[in-house]
């Protein structure tokens, strides 16, 4: 890859070492990826938040690195560890820990969003602006519903974009990368947003390629499946988005019933929960509505916490959303989300109940939960009455 | 040393280990045990083994982009691979990750190179280079 002499210098270390250690990342990434040059981005969103991921050795990366630099773009950031306003049990460590890295950011002048979920909550850019996200969801769904171009970035590279405002030119920077060579042909219905992470999940274990075709498009799927979908590819692989069929796929793979039923009966790793879990990614409004709709009338039969972004929780209070679904037990717990998170334990809760297909990866790999997977309509009629 | 073979530099450069190979993706942030290195996920295929001071050979890294800061937590906990290899490509998450921890990353080595280099054997990769090399023909 090509570096100007600005950037060139910027990499030897004249204006910083964290603008150092910025190009040393875009460097690295962008003879990965074959990339000619850097380019501008628009948006930096990054992942690397919560305490509970990026440890001690995070912690005390990010606090020098913000020590001599700042943001050169809109750049948002990824869920914490807890709700700031209701930090309950946590130990005093972890809350002080947690507050340091969330000062750290603020110290570079990023927004404290806190969301995995920043396309439901800020202005979109136009179509085929070039993004750097971190959050392989919110990547995923960047490229495929929002015409935004990213990578599949990672933490410590949406990082490097935020300070510089650049990101490699490769792969779905690239518009000719962003055409499926692979098509998935489902021959069955799709009958809830559980499906969709599910065949998200499928797609990202069979898939490495960039870009995958599926035969509906951006403009028949619902918001809360695409989302589903996007979190479910993120979670078990490498694929950064998707799109619709249009005859050009040179290879098509088949997903029946049964292979779906197979991710289900490998994630599915309890028949019942002691806790409903909703929120990886964050719900947005329209999934906080859906739940009201879906719970009027009905108290919740368990404890059931919603992971969801401040910002929008804001929102649904306004509207009355939150009143409605606090009456029926449901708790909010904004800043925060499902994916590793230090409030749900093996101490306090032997598994879990959740639709989301990411949530049930990462509560049973990283939090030793069992979890029981179930579509929302499913979980509201057992769990509530 | 009885073998050598180019590759292509990523991340700079050299260090020798016993060669941890895999054709499975990880997802550094909920297979690796950041304390100590070992691989946790029992569904994996290198369930069990330490990564650290080896030459992980692996396809590439999947799921989490925090995935990163799992390599550079490994290193800082003295339980890193001492260099990768990766076969094919390097992607995003594995290339940042050894970037800010200083593990000599490389790829697109000669296909055949693979069918040399067997489990255990002292690999050295010398990304500077451009070079990995098998050190003891031997396990």
């Amino acid at each position: 890859m090509e570096l100007t002499r600005e950037e060139e210098n910027m990499l030897r270390g004249e204006s910083g070492e964290s603008l150092s250690t910025a190009y040393r990342i875009l460097l690295a990434i962008g003879e990965a990826t074959d990339a000619e040059k850097l380019v501008p981005v628009q948006w930096a969103h990054i992942s690397g938040a919560n305490y509970n991921t990026i440890g001690d050795s995070g912690m005390n990366f990010l606090e020098g690195f913000s020590k001599n630099a700042h943001v050169k773009i809109r750049t948002t950031v990824n869920p914490v560890g807890f709700d700031r306003n209701k930090l309950g049990n946590i130990p005093d460590s972890f809350i002080s820990k947690q507050m340091d890295i969330m000062r750290s950011y603020e110290m570079l002048g990023a927004v404290p969003s806190f969301t995995c979920i920043p396309y439901e909550i800020f202005d979109i850019p136009n179509n085929g602006s070039p993004v750097s996200f971190g959050e392989s969801s919110a990547a995923i769904f960047a490229n495929s519903i929002l015409g935004l171009f990213s990578n599949r970035e990672s933490g410590l590279s949406s990082l490097a974009s935020a300070i510089t405002g650049k990101t490699p030119y490769s792969n779905l920077q690239i518009e000719s990368f962003r055409h499926a060579k692979v098509a998935i042909k489902t021959d069955f219905d799709l009958t809830s947003e559980l499906d969709y992470g599910l065949l998200g999940f499928f797609v990202g274990n069979s898939v490495e390629d960039n870009c995958v075709a599926f035969s509906e498009g951006k403009e028949n799927i619902s918001l809360v499946n695409a989302k589903a979908l996007s979190a479910g590819m993120g979670t078990s692989g490498s694929c950064g988005m998707f799109t619709k069929v249009d005859g050009t796929q040179q290879e098509i793979i088949s997903c029946g019933k049964e292979e779906l039923l197979g991710i289900k009966e490998q994630l599915n790793t309890a028949d019942a929960g002691d806790l409903i879990v909703l929120g990886s990614p964050q719900l947005g409004l329209n999934e906080l509505k859906l739940f009201t709709k879906l719970i009027q009338g009905k108290k919740l039969k368990k404890r059931c916490i919603i992971f969801c972004a401040r910002a929008i929780h804001d929102q649904a209070k306004q509207l009355g959303v939150t009143d409605q679904i606090e009456r029926a037990g449901g708790e909010f717990m904004c800043d925060s989300c499902a994916c590793l998170t230090p409030l749900i334990t093996r101490a306090d809760f032997d598994s879990v109940v959740t639709n989301s297909v990411k949530a049930a990866y990462y509560l049973n790999k990283s939090n030793k939960l069992g979890v029981s997977l179930k579509d929302l309509k499913n979980i509201v009629k057992e769990y509530a009455d | 040393m009885i073998a050598g073979t180019n590759c292509r530099k990523i991340v700079g450069g050299h260090a020798t280990g016993a060669a941890l190979i895999t054709n499975e993706r990880i997802n550094f942030l909920s297979m690796i045990n950041q304390e100590n290195g070992i691989v946790e996920d029992n569904q994996h295929e290198l369930f069990g083994s330490p990564v650290k001071n080896t030459v992980l050979i692996f396809p590439g890294s999947i799921g989490s982009s925090v995935g990163a800061y799992s390599i550079f937590s490994l290193k800082m906990n003295l339980c890193a691979p001492a260099a990768i290899i990766c076969m094919g490509k390097a992607d995003i998450v594995t290339a940042s990750g050894c970037a800010i921890s200083n593990i000599p990353l490389v790829d697109k080595l000669d296909n055949t190179s693979f069918i040399v280099i067997k489990p255990g054997m002292q690999v050295n990769v010398d990304a500077d280079q451009s070079l990995v090399s098998i050190r003891s023909p031997t396990v």
